[in-house]
């Protein structure tokens, strides 16, 4: 392809992203100014065909043309068969482009269809039926050069050209820090030194810089895409946005438009109701859509709010029932908050019927999982009939993150910083404490599983009666890392790690050091799953969510486990408990006719789970005055389950049988070689609730 | 015809690469370990800010490690996969060779080498052992063809 055609493609395909927003924007609010921006392109890429010898695309452009000098001369309105047509023929010349590129020729579609529309709307005669607005053309087929008003201040610069320059002002980094350490006493050494390190701080975040685009490169597509599809669906969507300006590097910017663009396209189809149906709920017919994003602690936050009907928590449970996610007794106990948080669920979805636009339940889990690969979170907040807010989190560069660096085994290795929540050193003799092997320390009353680096990369760890550990999250899963030192705090540079250790699954990539030395990056979530806390392609599902006893996919669970009397095991998913403790006898109360227990300040009542099942006797229960006691949290108030004996806790792939159901059991599932029932804690405490005398709250 | 190989040394044998596939060849660098890697794979090396994965070759090819007190040398190949370092005993030097002098492998070379070795030149006094280098990248997969023998 020659310069002057590749000149013409690029130009013209900033053109047609201006044509998209703004014919958009000339629908809801005519304005000369506008008009004659959409002329210009128009007529931009008229001109160029005919230089260019495109006869296809001259003939579309013409057409487009005539009936714009019309629009400007007064003597048409604008009507949206008319923006339609004007927006069909800007497809049809990305598509002449897009064909150009690949094959060198205009290709053999025919656009008379269109060009008779477009002669229609001039004479006045409207098209008869106007053909449903082709679906947004992949962006794929144009080349990434989309920037905004290119002004005479701006040069184009290729992009690896940047990631060089990103590379080198890291390298800079190093040679400064290495200049700085050096032992020289030369008062005009230093003042050198003292200068390059100055300059070269600012190089650096002078070349991040360059790499931040605004995100309105990304939003720019959107006022189209919404349009079309609220057309398709035959609804009114008024898209705000605010905040375009908001810088993120590019790398962001790629991986934030599929997840940002269904995310759209889900508020259009489903969060956004008919005209018809917002009259009866009294809003407006033309439904608000607002998208809005800004600078937050260093992160950029991004929100995708719609006034529609919200998440209806009834079908989102029903929906989790019938895919068997859950069964009725634990839907009834869900809040609405991790109910709504199911929608995030792998194959879940609550369209009716399954649109082009969205409804295939493959949607939801893949916007969770893009968004938090790349370091950021999204939740979901709803307020029935109020609507429905999308809030998202994500990191300002992928390229430089803060980490934590540690040492084991003599190596150092950072932790991205963001998965780290706190640091704790302990005594290993008394503040860890083992079951059946498996160490577990009691992080204010909360037990927290431990996973010691040194044996999970099997490297020889140091030896200390005191460690430090890194407690770390992931997804919903916490746990604390032991490792032999924490050492400080970086900014380090992210680089990837070549293709003999991408197999690797506890790095994500290696930086370097100030010293000049390599050190790996971890893969938090990798070594979770190392780690046992979470099985492979096991979703993390929201806490308390019991969906867990039902996984039918062999996916593991963590489960505890505890003798009820010397001859019967059951368990419960680790992840609903909120505490172990352990309760001294003597110190038992009876308020409103059950037992309570006196508990951070508050009154704890307790179920003893051994009234539930008729063969237990406590017989496993500590004989030295003490009851072990998981405490629960249901909505906001604790229960204290008493339990016998707490054996251990165990991560495996669970086969239950529901055959020898009793009323308070999930089933049983042969877990270390004996037979456990898995309790129905949600069913117990409803139950015990029941039985409460009047004045108990609820 | 004549090629250009670069050749270092291996357990006292002389061997070689084509010079064209060498970026540079280094003294030693310090390394850091990657646990869990391949036993192959040597460490990571810190190229002037570039990221380089080091391959120990005498452990690819079977033989005994470096002595206790001696540091290998690197040399930097580019793939297309970046660069990668042939961690070797010692660089000896850049010789021309002419094809007439090469000849496939012996047949009583076998097992693993025998998928490592393009073929040997025989120099003068000395036979020179052309490294197959796409083996050596792609070792996780040379090493299932090593059965046998």
């Amino acid at each position: 392809m020659d310069d002057i055609l590749r000149e013409f493609i690029i130009e013209t395909h900033e053109n047609l992203d201006l044509l998209d927003r703004e014919l958009v924007s000339l629908e809801s609010a005519p304005s000369p100014e506008t008009l004659a921006a959409i002329f210009r392109a128009v007529h931009t890429i008229k001109g160029g065909s005919g230089f260019l010898a495109m006869p296809k695309l001259e003939a579309v452009t013409h057409a487009a043309e005539s009936l714009l000098s019309d629009l400007r001369d007064g003597k048409l309105t604008v009507i949206p068969q008319l923006t339609t047509s004007l927006l069909q023929t800007v497809d049809a010349v990305r598509r002449i482009l897009g064909s150009m590129e690949t094959a060198g020729t205009e290709g053999d579609a025919d656009d008379a269809d269109l060009i008779a529309a477009l002669s229609r709307l001039r004479e006045g005669t409207a098209v008869p039926e106007a053909p449903a607005p082709a679906e947004a053309p992949e962006a794929a087929e144009a080349p990434d050069a989309r920037t905004q008003n290119v002004s005479e201040t701006s040069v184009r610069v290729d992009v690896s050209l940047l990631d060089r320059l990103m590379n080198l002002a890291g390298e800079l980094v190093l040679a400064r820090n290495q200049i700085l350490q050096a032992p020289c006493a030369d008062p005009s050494f230093l003042a050198a030194a003292q200068r390059l390190n100055l300059i070269t701080t600012e190089l650096q975040a002078g070349v991040m810089k360059a790499r931040m685009q605004p995100i309105s490169n990304v939003w720019g597509k959107f006022p189209r895409i919404v349009r079309d599809l609220a057309q398709t669906c035959h609804k009114q969507v008024r898209l705000e946005m605010s905040g375009e300006e908001t810088e993120l590097d590019r790398t962001i910017i790629e991986a934030i438009k599929d997840p940002l663009t269904h995310l759209l396209r889900n508020a259009v189809d489903h969060g956004i109701g008919a005209p018809a149906e917002r009259a009866k709920s009294g809003k407006p017919p033309e439904g608000r859509l607002s998208l809005r994003a800004f600078h937050e602690n260093g992160q950029v936050n991004i929100e995708i709010a719609d006034d529609g009907a919200g998440v209806d928590i009834k079908r989102v449970k029903a929906k989790a029932i019938e895919r068997g996610m859950l069964t009725a007794e634990a839907a009834a106990h869900l809040s609405s908050r991790d109910a709504i948080s199911l929608i995030f669920a792998p194959g879940f979805s609550t369209a009716e019927t399954v649109s082009n636009i969205s409804g295939r339940g493959v949607g939801m889990d893949v916007v969770k999982t893009n968004i938090e690969r790349i370091g950021g979170s999204v939740e979901c907040e709803s307020q029935p009939g109020a609507g429905t807010t999308f809030k998202i989190k994500i990191p300002l560069t992928l390229a430089i993150i803060p980490a934590l660096i540690v040492r084991c085994g003599g190596d150092r290795y950072a932790i991205p910083q963001v998965s780290v929540t706190e640091l704790v050193r302990l005594d290993e003799a008394k503040s860890i404490e083992h079951i059946q092997g498996a160490p577990v320390h009691r992080l204010r009353g909360e037990l927290l599983p431990l996973v010691y680096l040194g044996s999970e990369l099997q490297v020889q760890a140091g030896d200390a009666g005191a460690v430090d550990v890194v407690v770390l999250q992931t997804g919903e899963r916490r746990f604390g890392l032991v490792v032999d030192e924490v050492c400080d705090t970086e900014e380090i540079v992210v680089k990837a790690l070549g293709s003999h250790l991408k197999g690797t699954a506890c790095f994500a990539g290696a930086t370097i050091m100030g010293d000049g030395a390599v050190a790996l990056i971890l893969d938090v979530f990798g070594l979770a799953q190392r780690g046992g806390l979470i099985g492979a392609g096991h979703a993390s599902l929201p806490a308390a969510n019991p969906a867990q006893h039902h996984e039918a996919d062999g996916g593991r669970q963590t489960l505890l486990l505890f003798d009820l009397s010397e001859s019967q095991r059951m368990a419960i998913a680790l992840s609903t408990v909120a505490r172990l403790e352990e309760f001294q006898s003597k110190d038992i109360e009876w308020a409103g006719g059950r037992e309570v227990i006196q508990y951070r300040g508050k009154i704890l009542p307790l179920i003893r789970a051994s009234s539930f099942f008729s063969s237990a006797d406590e017989s496993a229960a500590p004989h030295d005055g003490t009851l072990q006691a998981v405490v629960y949290n249901e909505n906001g108030r604790n229960v204290g389950l008493v339990v016998g004996r707490i054996r251990d806790i165990t991560s495996e792939h669970v086969v239950m049988q529901t055959s020898a159901r009793h009323t308070w059991t999930l089933g049983s599932a042969v877990i270390q070689d004996r037979v456990t029932d898995l309790l129905d804690v949600p069913a117990i405490i409803r139950a015990s609730e029941k039985t409460l005398s009047p004045e108990a709250p609820r | 015809m004549t090629r250009q190989f670069c050749v270092f040394l291996l357990d006292g044998q002389l061997f070689g690469v084509e010079v064209s596939l060498v970026q540079e060849v280094v003294r030693h660098q310090a390394m850091t370990r990657v646990p869990l890697a391949p036993p192959v794979i040597g460490g990571l090396i810190n190229l002037r800010g570039q990221l380089v994965t080091a391959i120990d070759v005498r452990r690819l090819l079977n033989l005994a490690p470096l002595p206790e007190g001696r540091l290998p040398m690197n040399v930097v190949l580019h793939t297309t996969d970046g660069s990668v370092s042939l961690l070797v005993d010692d660089i000896d030097n850049v010789i021309e060779v002419d094809d007439s002098a090469f000849e496939e492998p012996p047949d009583t070379v076998h097992g693993r080498t025998r998928d490592l070795i393009q073929g040997v030149y025989k120099l003068e006094d000395r036979l020179l052992l052309v490294l197959n280098t796409e083996a050596v990248l792609h070792f996780e997969k040379a090493k299932s063809a090593t059965t046998g023998r």
